[in-house]
Order: C-alpha cells, then sequence, then structure tokens
C-alpha cells in the first residue's frame, strides 16, 4: 500500500510535464478552471496538438492510434494537464463513438472514421436524447426505415452538444417495432451536410452556445452507416460501461483548476485590510472544497488502481460522477462568491471590461447545473448504484 | 500507487475481523458491556496473546514493527465490531510518542505484552485542541522535574497506569517552542485522577497535577514536533476505525431495508430510501479514500502530513456522522434503542469526531497549512 509512482511512472511524468510547459494559451485558463468548454478551434488545435505526439486518444489501444498507456499513466497525463491548466478533450468521438466503432464496427469503418476522431477533423456528436426521451431514452421515437440500400431517418433529437459545430452524428433510431423497446433501436452514423437533416439552437441560462435540437426529415444514409447488426444498437452502449469509469475518473481530476481559480479570486480580493482568502468564513469554506476534491481525487486514483489490477470497481464510476458533479457546481458557486460585487457585472453595456475572471466564472457556475443532468441524472446514477451495488 | 493490503495485511485484517466477531458479537454487546473489569482484562490479555498490542511498537523497542498500513488492518476490525479498547492511545499513540527514547524503553516491552496501559494527556481547558496551548508548567530543581497544572481530557486515560503528559519548561502559553514531554506514573504524589465513562463506553480522565514529580521524555523544550506526529497517528489510526465502523452500520442498514415490511413491501423498495441508502455508501467510500489518504501521507514531511491528516480527519468526520445518523434514521424507531447496534455506532462515531479535535478544528488547520 503506498501512494508512490515507480520510476519509469516517474520518467512518464517528467515527460508529460515537460509537454505541457508550454503550448498552452494564457487566454485559456480562467475557461478550464471555470469548467467551460473552449472555442471548438482551440480543441481543435490542442487536439492536433496532442495527436501529433501521439497523445490524441490516452484511453485507445495503441492499434487505433491509442496511446495504449496503463491507467497509472492515464493518471498522470490527466493530472499534469490539469496543472498546466490545459483542458479536458472534448469527448464525445474520443470516449462515446469511437469505442463503439472501435469495438463493433467493419474494417471498413475503422478505417474511414477512426483517424478524424484523432486528428479532430471530424467532430461527432450525440443524438440519442429526444423531447419524449431524456432519462427515459428507451422511449425513443425517431425512426430509420430501410428503402434499398439506404436508411430514411425521420424524428427529432434534442439536447444534442455541439451539433452546431459537429460534422457527423451518431443516431439512436427505431428500425423495428417491438415489444421490449430496447430491441429494433439501431445505432446509425451520419453526415451532418446530409439533405434533411436540420439544426436549431437551444438557448441555455448561461448564455452559451453547446447544446440543439436536430430534426431528421427524410434523411437518407447509406446501410454501410449502421454499426452492428441492425436492431441491436441499445446493446453496443455497454462497451462504455467498463470505459465511463475511466471517463468520469479524467475529469475529476481536472476539478483541482477549479480549486486555483477559486483561490487566485479569494486572495485578489480584500475585505478591509485582509484578503478574502484570510478570512475565517471563507478560509473554512475554501478548506472544506479542497477537502472534498481531495476525497474525490482519492477515489480517482482508487480507480485507477482497480483499473491497473483488472478489478471490477463495482459502481465507484458512478460514484465519481455524482460527486464530480455536486463538486463542479459547488466549487464554481464558491468562486462566484469570491468574486463579490464583480459578479453581477455579467456584461458590458459600453466598452467598458468586466472584471478579470467575468464572465467566465459565473457562466462556469450556470453551466456546471447541466453536469448532474446530462450523462445519466444524479438521481439516475442513484438508481444505478442502488440496484447494482445494493441489489436494492 | 497501490491501494491494497499485502497478503500480510490481509490475514492480520481478516483476524482481527474474525475476532471481533466472535468476541465483540453485536448481538451480546450489553451483556459485554455490562461485564466488569476482569471481562475487559481478559479481552486485553487475549490481544496481547495475539501479537496485536505490540504490532506497532518498533522492533527495536521490542515490538513487531508494524507500520501505518497494518495499523489500518487492525483498526478497522476495531471499528466494525465497536471493540471499546484502548488501542489507539495506548498502542498507537503512545508508542509514537516514546518510541526510541532511554525512559519509554520497558514501558514499551510491558504495554506491547500486555501488563500496562498508558495515555497521553495533552488537552488544557482553555487551549481548544491545539496541542501547543501549554500551560502545564514543569519546573527543574534539585530531585528533577515537577508539573503543575491540569490536563483536562485523556482521550482513553481512565484505566492507564502511566500518563504522558506536555508541559512548559519555556516561554508563553501559546509558543510553540518550549514543550516538554514528560512520563508520570499513575500513582505519583500529587496526582489528580477523575475518570469518566463516554456513550460509547470508552472511559477517559482528567488530570490535575501539583508539583508532581516526573520523568522527561527526549528534549525539554523541543516536544511539540514529536507531539504532533504522534497525534497524527493516532487520528490516522482512528479514521480507519472509522471507516470500519461506519462500513458495519451500512451493511445492517442494508440489511435492514431488504427485510423490514411496511405497506405490504420490503421498504427498500422505496426509492427515497434507495437514495439515502446510496449516500451513505458513497460517504463510506470517501471516508475510505480519505483514511488512505491521511496513513499513506504519514511518513511525509510535517506539512504534507498535517494537511493529509486534517482533511482525512474532517471527511471522515462528516462522513461517520451522516452514515451513524441516517443508519439510525432508516432503522426508525428501533434505531434509537440500546439494543440496535447501530444507536452503538452513532454514539462512537459522534466520540470519534471529537476525539483529537473535531472536524472543525482539523478544517481551521488545513486552511492553515500551505499546499
Amino acid at each position: 500500500m503506498n501512494l508512490d509512482f515507480d520510476a519509469a511512472d516517474l520518467a512518464f511524468q517528467g515527460e508529460v510535464r515537460a509537454f505541457f510547459a508550454e503550448g498552452i494559451p494564457e487566454s485559456w485558463r480562467t475557461k478550464v478552471r471555470a469548467g467551460l468548454r473552449l472555442e471548438p478551434e482551440d480543441l481543435i488545435y490542442y487536439q492536433r496538438r496532442l495527436n501529433d505526439r501521439g497523445w490524441g486518444a490516452p484511453t485507445w489501444p495503441v492499434e487505433y492510434g491509442g496511446t495504449g498507456w496503463t491507467p497509472t499513466q492515464q493518471y498522470i497525463f490527466w493530472s499534469e494537464a490539469a496543472r498546466a491548466d490545459a483542458p479536458a478533450q472534448f469527448h464525445q468521438g474520443l470516449e462515446l463513438i469511437g469505442p463503439i466503432i472501435f469495438t463493433y464496427g467493419t474494417p471498413e469503418q475503422k478505417a474511414k472514421y477512426l483517424p478524424g476522431i484523432l486528428s479532430l477533423e471530424d467532430w461527432w456528436c450525440q443524438g440519442y436524447s429526444e423531447p419524449g426521451a431524456g432519462s427515459d431514452l428507451a422511449a425513443l421515437r425517431t425512426r430509420a426505415d430501410r428503402d434499398g440500400d439506404h436508411y430514411v431517418i425521420n424524428g427529432q433529437k434534442m439536447w444534442t452538444s455541439y451539433a452546431h459545430v459537429a460534422s457527423h452524428v451518431f443516431v439512436l433510431a427505431r428500425t423495428s417495432q417491438e415489444a421490449k423497446r430496447q430491441q429494433g433501436i439501431s445505432l446509425i452514423l451520419v453526415d451532418m451536410k446530409t439533405p434533411g437533416l436540420r439544426i436549431q439552437k437551444i438557448p441555455t441560462m448561461d448564455e452559451k452556445y453547446h447544446t440543439n435540437e436536430v430534426f431528421f426529415d427524410d434523411v437518407r444514409v447509406p446501410v454501410e452507416n449502421l454499426i452492428g447488426e441492425e436492431g441491436k444498437g441499445w446493446g453496443y452502449g455497454k462497451v462504455l460501461l467498463d470505459r465511463e469509469r475511466m471517463v468520469s475518473a479524467a475529469t475529476a481530476i481536472f476539478l483541482t483548476q477549479t480549486v486555483r481559480g477559486i483561490r487566485e479570486a479569494a486572495t485578489r480580493r480584500r475585505i478591509g485590510n485582509l484578503p478574502l482568502i484570510e478570512t475565517p468564513g471563507f478560509a473554512a469554506k475554501l478548506a472544506q472544497y479542497e477537502i472534498e476534491v481531495i476525497a474525490l481525487q482519492t477515489m480517482v486514483m482508487r480507480l485507477m488502481d482497480d483499473a491497473a489490477k483488472g478489478a471490477n470497481s463495482g459502481p465507484r464510476g458512478s460514484m465519481v460522477k455524482l460527486r464530480w458533479s455536486q463538486l463542479t457546481q459547488a466549487g464554481t458557486a464558491l468562486w462566484v462568491e469570491a468574486l463579490g460585487p464583480e459578479a453581477a457585472q455579467f456584461a458590458a453595456l459600453g466598452a467598458d471590461a468586466p472584471g478579470e475572471d467575468m464572465p467566465y466564472a459565473l457562466q462556469g457556475a450556470l453551466y456546471a447545473r447541466v453536469t448532474s443532468i446530462y450523462g445519466g441524472s444524479s438521481e439516475i446514477q442513484h438508481n444505478i448504484i442502488a440496484r447494482r451495488a445494493l441489489g436494492l | 500507487m497501490d491501494f491494497s493490503y499485502s497478503d500480510e495485511q490481509q490475514m492480520l485484517r481478516d483476524s482481527v475481523d474474525r475476532y471481533g466477531a466472535e468476541t465483540w458479537a453485536a448481538s451480546d454487546r450489553l451483556k459485554i458491556l455490562a461485564a466488569g473489569p476482569e471481562a475487559a482484562q481478559r479481552r486485553w490479555a487475549e490481544m496481547a496473546e495475539l501479537g496485536w498490542l505490540m504490532l506497532p511498537i518498533a522492533e527495536a523497542g521490542g515490538g513487531l514493527g508494524g507500520g501505518p498500513a497494518e495499523v489500518m488492518a487492525v483498526m478497522e476490525g476495531i471499528g466494525r465490531h465497536l471493540m471499546a479498547v484502548p488501542y489507539t492511545t495506548s498502542c498507537v499513540l503512545v508508542p509514537a510518542l516514546i518510541g526510541g527514547s532511554a525512559a519509554g524503553g520497558e514501558l514499551l516491552e510491558r504495554i506491547g505484552a500486555g501488563d500496562t496501559i498508558a495515555a497521553a494527556g495533552f488537552l488544557e481547558v482553555d487551549g481548544g485542541y491545539d496541542l501547543h496551548r501549554v500551560s502545564t508548567r514543569a519546573e527543574h530543581g534539585a530531585d528533577g522535574w515537577r508539573l503543575s497544572g491540569a490536563k483536562c481530557h485523556v482521550e482513553d486515560g481512565a484505566d492507564a497506569n502511566w500518563f504522558l503528559v506536555s508541559a512548559r519548561t519555556a516561554g508563553g502559553t501559546d509558543e510553540r517552542d518550549g514543550i516538554g514531554l514528560f512520563l508520570v506514573p499513575r500513582t505519583a504524589d500529587g496526582l489528580g485522577i477523575e475518570t469518566f465513562r463516554s456513550v460509547d463506553s470508552h472511559r477517559h480522565a482528567r488530570l490535575t497535577l501539583d508539583r508532581v514529580a516526573a520523568v522527561l521524555v527526549g528534549d525539554a523544550e523541543g516536544a511539540l514536533p514529536g507531539i504532533e506526529a504522534a497525534v497524527d497517528r493516532a487520528i490516522a489510526a482512528q479514521l480507519a476505525e472509522a471507516v470500519g465502523s461506519m462500513e458495519a452500520a451500512s451493511d445492517a442498514t442494508l440489511d435492514y431495508l431488504r427485510t423490514r415490511q411496511q405497506f405490504g413491501v420490503a421498504i427498500g423498495s422505496f426509492q427515497v430510501l434507495q437514495h439515502r441508502m446510496v449516500d451513505m455508501v458513497v460517504a463510506g467510500e470517501e471516508a475510505r479514500s480519505m483514511a488512505y489518504h491521511a496513513t499513506l501521507n504519514l511518513d511525509r514531511d510535517a506539512p504534507e502530513r498535517g494537511r493529509a491528516v486534517a482533511a482525512g480527519k474532517v471527511r471522515v468526520s462528516d462522513s461517520g456522522l451522516y452514515v451513524g445518523q441516517q443508519a439510525v434514521q432508516l432503522h426508525g424507531g428501533v434505531g434509537i434503542s440500546e439494543e440496535l447496534i447501530v444507536s452503538h455506532h452513532l454514539r462512537r462515531q459522534m466520540m470519534l469526531n471529537l476525539a483529537f479535535g473535531p472536524a472543525e478544528h482539523h478544517r481551521a488547520r488545513f486552511a492553515a497549512i500551505p499546499a
């Protein structure tokens, strides 16, 4: 039992730290710390820089262009990225559809799609949720009807993050009506430029454009864009279950950035003669927050250790997702509190510049609210843990 | 990076767990607690026989040289079965205080053999939980050191034959320098001992000292860093105890949710109770993580160790109180009864929070140590 890295891992840590010592623009810092995604062009630049180094897909096997890193190496990589105020990689291609393609795709599909994910020439978005199918995804109604060597897709998707940037969407659609709702659903890859596909922005309370509705009106897609077997699409998500602990872990590691954001804001602001951070009330709140972040980081390290030993983590991936969303919300809220009156000055009306961390700190606090809703809401995570771990 | 017990450590953990299940069965708890001092002495002798009392003592001091992970393995079982024994103080704290000292050698051997018990008194009535706020005076005269003052709480001190006491040899009450550590026998002239039972059946003491003859342990003016390091070891041990207790309380509660019938169904079928149970288990996982974090940082330098132990104490206290309270809540009326084990877990969690400073104290301590 120990917290130490071995010599090879320490050498790797040095290599990663050197890589991150440059090429991370100052202008990214506040956004990244507030848990906000960078602008698409910045994420594309970052992904290409990683990919040029051979580090485009930290969790993928080598044969598909991944790094083949051990869980400990992945942990080190993310920790160093977080330390350097680098962003988390945009993950819908990398973590959601990429692994499904390399697990269930045909050789042609792998050759066609995987390189574009690594270079971010292809930006994937996820067409799962619908107006009537949120937490109850199996209620989805979008149809894909076979017509010769095409599927014709009709229906509406919702909460499609970054559809306005994406070149491709992976869609769950009903290819037949079955008694069991999870059957008869197929997973189909769609080029966003296909005629009949239309997107519409969903304005959100954080005033950041990140999500959309997507409408399909007789969208014709070649049958070779089907992943795996027709009607079996629901099951392909299973490959992600085992991987999701790593995705949750990676995200949670970046919370140390939020701690730095709060700390700097609370050091800058003075209340009388004292920096806010030295006032007992705020110091106690920040200490509590940091301690809870340490607890989550240690849970993440235990997940990594399980993964390295090939051990089952049970529902700890769900636990990390649950606690991470609570802490990203609490952290950004504390940051806003640290800003004081400045937090009310969200956007300039004239040529005046708002405060140093604005609008990102507040935008981050608002955006954070969605983290306990997306990817399985906190309530769904509770259900999952109750069922899988406790047998209730 | 490795969070697993070695095979030997796992065997130790299992044997403490087995011993606890046999000797401290939850169903016999009231009888065990009522059984009087001979039974307690017999159980302590059994633990000595099994080698557990000498486990944390260095090999040079006649012990087995067990490290933080071995102590953790023992403490989990002590917590799981709520063994009300002075293990943390006599077998972890005291050896960490006096190990390697001339004054302590023979005493440690006797502690390890189960022949004697020692405890440590640091806290003073106006000093909060700060170990450096010492106003008890030590004066050196022709016949050696004499201590005068009072210690308002000695954890597990009621049955101790020896007391380690901090006293000021120089400087003002709040200074970090000028503190010495002294050894005092229970029978010393001028030593007043009042004893108390706490709600978790641990047995504590408070002391008054009136020109009590004492033996100096180590440096007369520089004892504080060693005291702080030793107390951090004791805290880490109790974090593991708290985790063991939390997991046992959660297990008992989960069992109850599955079997207790109301409205014609098992109450575990109600979503609100399922989610509460999940929160208890998540709290237990966080606490276990923090027990590792504190324990595995014990051998780092003082600031890093202090931050890790303080952080561990805060989160384990938060979690332990939550789990204890919810275990009682989810059991409903019977949760508050003496008969059910969950009320004993809650009481122990409340006292563990207080021991060596509650969460609030350690939150402030954490905030004061630069990262």
